[in-house]
């Protein structure tokens, strides 16, 4: 269970074989990656910044990776990290990977974590248009719905 | 007591931290967004739609009832847009 805040990119493949560290009783490893888009709509993006609040997303994230652990007490391992600073379309942003014997827990875990972490970690990433116009992105309203099936749980 | 901007409300108020003492009549954070909004120029747009900002007490969310005493740093934000 970790948590890695940094401006670099990240190797999905060596994370996966770190994080499963050779241990055999692991049947399911699900991986997400986020990635920047080129397109909002009708603009092009020509590069993406992500402000962080350096203290509280380490912490926000440790206890969002707490909570699936203690949903999914099945949940063998998992690993989060998000990058900040300046990226440009086709950067990957986030990478969440998680460890299960079976994939269900994996797949519900890796979502859990996901839908927490886009509207409980504090990060904010701000659009520059390929127009040299740039903007802050506007939180979205369905990623607060997404968050409203784990409740009915 | 210190107070940490991020995103817009920082590039309103022009400032990523300061260091205040609080009036006494403020108890909560419903108290602090509406004084905040009276503290000059930037302060009034950051803060013109208090319902739109999020406020974190030590690196904890909190809600608007959430008593602010005892707290050693406050963070104000925008609704969160990572991942």
């Amino acid at each position: 269970m970790s948590v890695t805040l940094q401006p670099d990119d990240f190797d999905i493949s060596s994370e996966l074989d770190a994080l499963i560290g050779g241990r055999t009783s692991v049947g399911a490893a699900v991986t997400f990656t986020g990635l920047v888009r080129d397109m909002v709509k009708d603009q092009r993006i020509s590069a993406m910044t992500l402000e962080h609040y350096p203290a509280m997303a380490q912490a926000e994230l440790e206890r969002i990776e707490a909570e699936a652990h203690a949903k999914w007490p099945d949940l063998t391992d998992s690993r989060i990290i998000h990058r900040f600073g300046t990226l440009e379309p086709g950067d990957r942003i986030v990478l969440v990977i998680t460890l299960s014997s079976h994939r269900q827990v994996a797949f519900e875990a890796a979502e859990f974590i996901m839908d927490f972490l886009k509207t409980r970690a504090p990060f904010w990433k701000k659009e520059s248009l390929a127009d040299g116009q740039s903007d802050w992105v506007k939180a979205s309203l369905k990623d607060d719905e997404a968050l409203d099936r784990w409740k009915e749980q | 007591m210190k107070l940490v901007y991020f995103a817009w409300l920082r590039e309103h108020i022009g400032i990523d931290e300061e260091q205040v003492d609080l009036p006494a009549t403020i108890d909560t954070v419903g108290d602090l967004l509406i004084w905040q909004k009276g503290r000059g120029d930037g302060y009034a747009i950051a803060f013109s739609e208090p319902e739109t900002v999020r406020v974190a007490l030590d690196q904890f969310h909190a809600e608007q009832d959430d008593p602010v005493d005892r707290v050693e740093e406050i963070a104000f934000f925008p609704p969160m847009t990572g991942g």
